[in-house]
């Protein structure tokens, strides 16, 4: 760890403060686009209200006051963890949002661990064999997985699995009143993981895959691994020990750049197996026009990301120390 | 440079597809001229079940084919306009941003960035959502989450070019910014992003789909994904009603990211021993 590692952490801090800095502004300015504010919603579910009372109330929230002022104490709130109150649930949003998040972390996190290990496993098996049967037959079945939307895996994989071999849970995150040891309780909600993590990693299982072998061929070429050889490595250990560990580099920045849609296509999968987590907290919060809500779940998203990313950052400077952090 | 696209497998394949697809787009009114929405049938008939239904009919007994025919008009549309519009705002964003460089990069940057940390689909489920969904909000969402990877790219390119030699002769011989950007830089940094255009349709036709299957699709015209949405509750014993758009919607994906897979051998030829 020397000055330059920290310099280039702080200036990487400062660019990421930046970017939330935008998303809240962002946020606001969308929340604005709105047409009607939080009074007229509140005037429509009651229904009896008139301009008077409706006018009170503006004064009582600040609505009513200038644009700017509304957005400096917007920013202010969101600063201090206040993202706002959900009327249709009664509750904070952001107690909403973290007591789905378990849920969604566990669900991308499941997904990112099996994508990168079937992505890379298959994509180095294909370089190995490559341009033989194995190769062609691999590159096939991913140019398939890659142009399957995350939704259509979901349904497929419920259509086979669930209704028709009734094999699997069709959706929840666990069986309803369940009871037993917490063995057991592992082992049923990692039954009923399984469908939405295959169904959002086969899109990813395709990118890191096609990623893994493009960049083991080129390592494959290099001196190091010929050197490698000449001095007596068994196969195994040269593609693991030496050339898996540089080919694995692009995944990992594949994987940074990713993760913010990985919170998109868990939206989509929470959706089609019923999972209780912040992509079916936003889903039931669009069809319930609950605008504070659904901008909540998008500010805590970009949080998480922009950490995960700068974690990855940081990792990748550890994994690669040839990386210019300098610049 | 064409002659190789098309003479490469896979470029025929995506080309032959998405002619198919395209043909089917425009003889939709001439083979089903009472449109998507007619009742033809009884409901939820199978494929086959009745002459002339070749792939049955959904919930309300409308032809599934009839469907998946003006469903190609929506998914191709909104694919096409969409990347327009990002290719628009991507190469304007990032040849400001890698031409003059600065503060107006360090601006245009931070803001790129902050659209690329949002979730994409989350992000155009909330635009569709808050501007209520029509064709136009739907492809303006889709823009707007697909403009962010073309500016980095042109970004990356331009600064490229910039450097080069011709395009400080044009500097010295006096020729305006705006000129020199449109006439030397932009041509000579834009292969790539004609590359990554054919991946953003794929990529703004699965996006318009699962739009739609939320159930935030146009609600005046029928996409493929309006016909998943709709095939959906009675999964468990009609999953052909699902299925059938979606077999459509993964050929024409399919057929784009071969097309552009092509297109970037052709301009690469040196890669393609790989």
């Amino acid at each position: 760890m020397d000055r330059q590692f920290w310099t280039y952490l702080g200036r990487r801090a400062v660019q990421s403060l930046i970017i939330i800095a935008i998303v809240i502004v962002g946020s606001f300015l969308l929340l604005h686009l709105v047409p009607g504010d939080m009074v007229d919603v509140l005037g429509g579910q009651r229904g009896d209200m008139d301009a008077e009372l409706m006018a009170a109330l503006r004064e009582k929230y600040g609505l009513d006051r200038p644009v700017i002022v509304q957005l400096l104490e917007y920013v202010g709130n969101v600063l201090r963890g206040d993202l706002g109150y959900s009327y249709r649930n009664s509750n904070e949003v952001l107690n909403l949002v973290l007591q789905r998040l378990p849920v969604t972390i566990l669900l991308v996190v499941c997904s990112v661990i099996t994508a990168v290990f079937f992505g890379t496993m298959a994509g180095v098996f294909a370089a190995r064999h490559s341009h033989r049967l194995a190769d062609v037959v691999i590159s096939m079945v991913v140019l398939v997985f890659y142009a399957t939307p995350i939704f259509l895996t979901g349904l497929g994989l419920m259509i086979v699995f669930s209704v028709k071999l009734k094999l699997l849970p069709v959706g929840g995150l666990m069986t309803a009143g369940f009871s037993g040891s917490w063995l057991e309780l592992i082992a049923d909600v990692a039954t009923h993981l399984i469908l939405p993590v295959v169904s959002l990693s086969l899109f990813y299982i395709a990118i890191y895959c096609r990623l893994a072998r493009a960049s083991m061929l080129q390592v494959l070429e290099q001196d190091y691994i010929r050197t490698a050889y000449a001095k007596g490595l068994s196969t195994y250990n040269v593609i693991i020990g030496h050339a898996l560990r540089n080919a694995l580099l692009p995944v990992v920045t594949m994987v940074g750049l990713q993760i913010a849609e990985l919170f998109g296509g868990a939206l989509l999968t929470e959706t089609i197996f019923s999972l209780p987590g912040v992509g079916r907290l936003a889903y039931d919060a669009v069809f319930e026009r609950d605008y504070p809500l659904i901008l909540g779940v998008l500010i805590v998203c970009a949080f998480i990301i922009i950490l995960v990313n700068l974690i990855i950052d940081i990792l990748y400077t550890l994994l690669d120390p040839r990386v210019e952090i300098s610049r | 440079m064409l002659r190789r696209v098309v003479l490469s497998p896979a470029g025929m394949i995506g080309l032959v597809v998405l002619a198919i697809i395209v043909g089917m787009a425009i003889s939709a009114p001439y083979f089903f001229p009472k449109g998507p929405w007619a009742l033809v049938a009884r409901p939820y008939l199978w494929p086959g079940q009745k002459p002339g239904i070749l792939l049955g009919t959904d919930a309300l007994g409308r032809d599934i084919l009839a469907a998946v025919f003006y469903g190609s008009r929506i998914s191709l549309l909104v694919g096409v306009v969409a990347t327009t519009c990002a290719l628009l705002v991507g190469i304007t964003v990032g040849a400001i941003s890698g031409y003059f460089g600065s503060a107006a990069d360090a601006i245009l940057m931070r803001i790129t960035d902050a659209f690329q940390t949002i979730p994409g689909f989350l992000f155009a489920v909330v635009l569709v959502s808050i501007l209520s969904p029509s064709i136009s909000t739907i492809i303006f969402a889709i823009a707007m989450v697909s403009w962010p990877p073309v500016a980095r790219l042109t970004r990356a390119e331009v600064l490229r070019v910039r450097e080069s030699e011709f395009v400080q002769s044009c500097k010295v011989i006096g020729m305006s910014a705006p000129r020199i950007i449109l006439t030397q830089v932009l041509p000579n940094s834009l292969s790539p992003v004609i590359v990554a255009a054919a991946v953003l349709v794929a990529m703004a036709i699965i996006t318009e789909a699962g739009l739609a299957f939320l159930g935030l699709g146009d609600p005046n015209v029928m996409s493929w994904g309006t016909l998943i949405n709709v095939g959906r509750p009675s999964i468990r014993t009609t999953w052909f009603i699902c299925i059938i758009p979606g077999v459509f919607i993964i050929l024409t994906v399919l057929a784009l990211n071969l097309l552009g897979d092509a297109i970037n051998d052709a301009l690469n030829p040196h890669l393609r021993r790989r």
